[in-house]
């Protein structure tokens, strides 16, 4: 609600300013403490997977592939091991931060192969209709049908289990859904009046997409996409989970948690660790993106 | 042909003679979808097909077994993987349409029809009892949170749809393990889910697959629920409905329930996907000798016909169900209209 963001009396009728809708977006999603808790946790969980490997080379943190076999098996709170060792005495703690390396940019990169192919066929559908959109439409729904996990552990067995494979396997799935969302957006933004008047002056297909119709759609979109990141992180955390994935010894949070499982009763900190942080992180993306829906979504807006 | 011209489907304004229309309409629907179903399924298995094809390594590839030229030959002409490609997918197709899945590599001499039809009863015990939990539990969790908006329970309802909603199922799978597999079972991690053990036992080792498998739809479906029954409180027939007096009960049974419950039926199913992929991590966290278990261990292996068989399993169930709940949201919403 736009009366509660900025109340009557506090706006300076005298010199009216021009609230855009990015600044009111910023100043909905600011209220919500949850979702900026959230973007805080995860802006210092992308500082710390950025400059990890800055600590590991100053010895604040140790070399997560570094195996010392006489101190294996530490619990958390061990002297230079805060949350302990593995069963080859790797460390956990540097394990985990470089683990968030993985599922950082898994989640946030394949965001960027769903925007590229979800997005340039939902405006292709939308924009166009008649048979292209029926053709992109059918094929869209023929994905729909593919159960999602099913088809990345195909993919990811076929081109093999390697970072770049696993990338490029989840945003095959992933982007029926944001298809489906943009093709929506355009066929009612086309019908607006400004879209209308734009091609009445003779602006170009092209243009009239990138100028109007991307711009208008983009709220929707970016919360689409927000929510995207927690599934990805989830999908590529299972493939190392079943073994299909990456593999030991690099670290991320679903091989850690492959590795431990097979002691799970004797050690489970070795598989509470990673599950925690992969828990935390996919909450902190789900929140940020129930924040930016409210504050972004025009649907919401009363 | 009531529903194409928009008349309303029930009532007393609709003479009898319409029904067979609309029974009429519903019929080609059906029909409709179901022959859409068949370029789907032959896409899957397109797909599913060549990826399985081009992966590296072959289904005689072990660990600690090297096989001689002659044999992987051999082996070869009698599967039929030294002809071209295309022959291949063409026998394959003309064998699925006989329901003819062809023969597993990883266990020779049995044919894929009879390892699913084994692995089959245990996904399905699975999936079928933590169906009934999720809707009971989801449901009531969502009703209840809703009458009493705003108190300790309604937050605890949603705080809990909201953690359910971004935990992964293998990390509550393990938590349950962690936290009561030493109280509850005197369970080994290798063995968690013993498929003779008798009807008690047997009902005792599901309770942690399922509530594994039930968390997630449990969260969604209560927030869902909650946020239709939050909806349908608002609404002037349930005004009326208090107003002339009705005892709670009956306002919410017969009034809020009814109308609240059909957003329910939406979710139904992207529910049957999540149960079917569910199942995937959940058998192989708790190592129950189910069908998802059974399609990781082949894409190890690169058991194609194992491969091939559960993918288009899958995807047609997928497919079927959909219809159904899609056929079962025109009776219980009369808004809706077919197209």
């Amino acid at each position: 609600m736009a009366a509660t963001a900025l109340l009557a009396q506090d706006i300076d009728w005298e010199n009216p300013q021009q609230i855009g809708l990015w600044t009111d977006a910023w100043m909905r999603f600011r209220r919500n403490r949850l979702a900026v808790g959230s973007l805080a946790f995860v802006v210092l969980l992308i500082t710390l997977a950025l400059i990890a490997p800055l600590l590991e080379r100053f010895g604040l943190l140790q070399d997560p592939t570094a195996q010392d076999v006489v101190s294996n098996y530490l619990g958390p709170g061990a002297a230079h091991h805060i949350l302990g060792t593995d069963d080859l005495g790797r460390d956990v703690l540097s394990k985990v931060i470089f683990g968030s390396q993985v599922s950082l940019s898994i989640g946030i990169l394949v965001q960027a192969i769903v925007l590229v192919i979800g997005g340039s066929i939902g405006l292709a559908a939308g924009y166009f209709g008649g048979w292209i959109d029926n053709l992109l439409m059918r094929f869209t729904d023929i994905m729909y049908a593919f159960p999602d996990l099913l088809f990345v552990l195909i993919i990811v067995a076929a081109l093999g289990p390697t970072l770049l494979n696993i990338f490029v396997a989840i945003g095959l799935v992933s982007w029926v859904g944001l298809a489906r969302l943009v093709r929506g957006q355009v066929l009612s933004i086309k019908e607006k009046e400004f879209v209308e008047a734009a091609r009445a002056a003779g602006s170009s297909p092209i243009k009239i997409i990138l100028k109007h119709l991307l711009p208008n759609s983009l709220g929707p979109v970016i919360v689409t996409l927000t929510f995207g990141i927690p599934a990805a992180i989830f999908t590529e955390a299972v493939l190392d989970f079943l073994g299909v994935g990456l593999r030991p010894p690099q670290p991320t949070w679903g091989v850690m948690v492959f590795e431990g499982y097979a002691a799970v009763d004797a050690y489970p900190y070795l598989v509470i660790i990673p599950c925690v942080a992969l828990s935390m992180t996919m909450l902190a993306f789900n929140f940020i993106g129930d924040g930016l829906r409210d504050a972004l979504d025009p649907r919401m807006r009363r | 042909m009531a529903l194409v011209r928009g008349a309303p489907l029930r009532g007393a304004l609709i003479p009898l003679r319409k029904r067979s229309g609309r029974g009429w309409t519903l019929g080609i629907y059906v029909a409709r979808r179901l022959l859409w179903m068949i370029p789907v399924l032959l896409f899957v298995i397109l797909i599913t097909f060549f990826l399985a094809h081009i992966a590296p390594g072959s289904p005689w590839d072990r660990e600690g077994r090297q096989l001689s030229d002659a044999t992987i030959r051999n082996l070869n002409s009698k599967y039929g993987l030294d002809q071209p490609i295309w022959t291949q997918f063409g026998l394959y197709l003309w064998n699925v349409l006989h329901f003819d899945f062809g023969t597993s590599y990883q266990h020779p001499g049995q044919s894929v029809n009879q390892l699913i039809l084994e692995s089959w009863p245990y996904t399905v015990k699975l999936g079928a009892a933590s169906f009934l939990v999720i809707i009971t539990v989801g449901i009531s969790l969502g009703v209840v949170a809703a009458l009493r908006q705003n108190s300790f329970v309604d937050y605890a309802a949603v705080a809990l749809a909201t953690v359910g909603a971004s935990v992964p199922n293998f990390v509550v799978g393990i938590v349950l393990i962690v936290l009561l597999s030493n109280f509850l079972y005197k369970f080994t991690a290798g063995n968690f889910f013993l498929p003779t053990g008798g009807y008690p036992q047997d009902l005792l080792h599901m309770i942690m697959p399922v509530a594994t498998l039930s968390f997630l739809p449990i969260a969604f479906l209560a927030r869902l629920t909650r946020s239709a029954t939050l909806d349908s409180l608002r609404q002037d027939y349930v005004r009326t409905a208090w107003a002339k007096g009705l005892r709670e009960r009956l306002v919410v049974t017969r009034h809020v329930l009814k109308n609240s419950l059909i957003p329910v039926v939406t979710i139904a199913g992207p529910l049957f996907a999540a149960l079917i992929t569910g199942s995937v991590i959940v058998e192989t966290v708790f190592q129950v000798p189910g069908i998802g278990r059974s399609y990781v261990q082949s894409i190890e292996a690169r058991d194609y016909p194992m491969i091939l068989g559960t993918t288009v399993l899958y995807a047609g169930l997928v497919a079927l169900l959909n219809l159904v709940v899609d056929v079962a949201y025109v009776f219980i919403d009369p808004r809706v209209r077919l197209e």
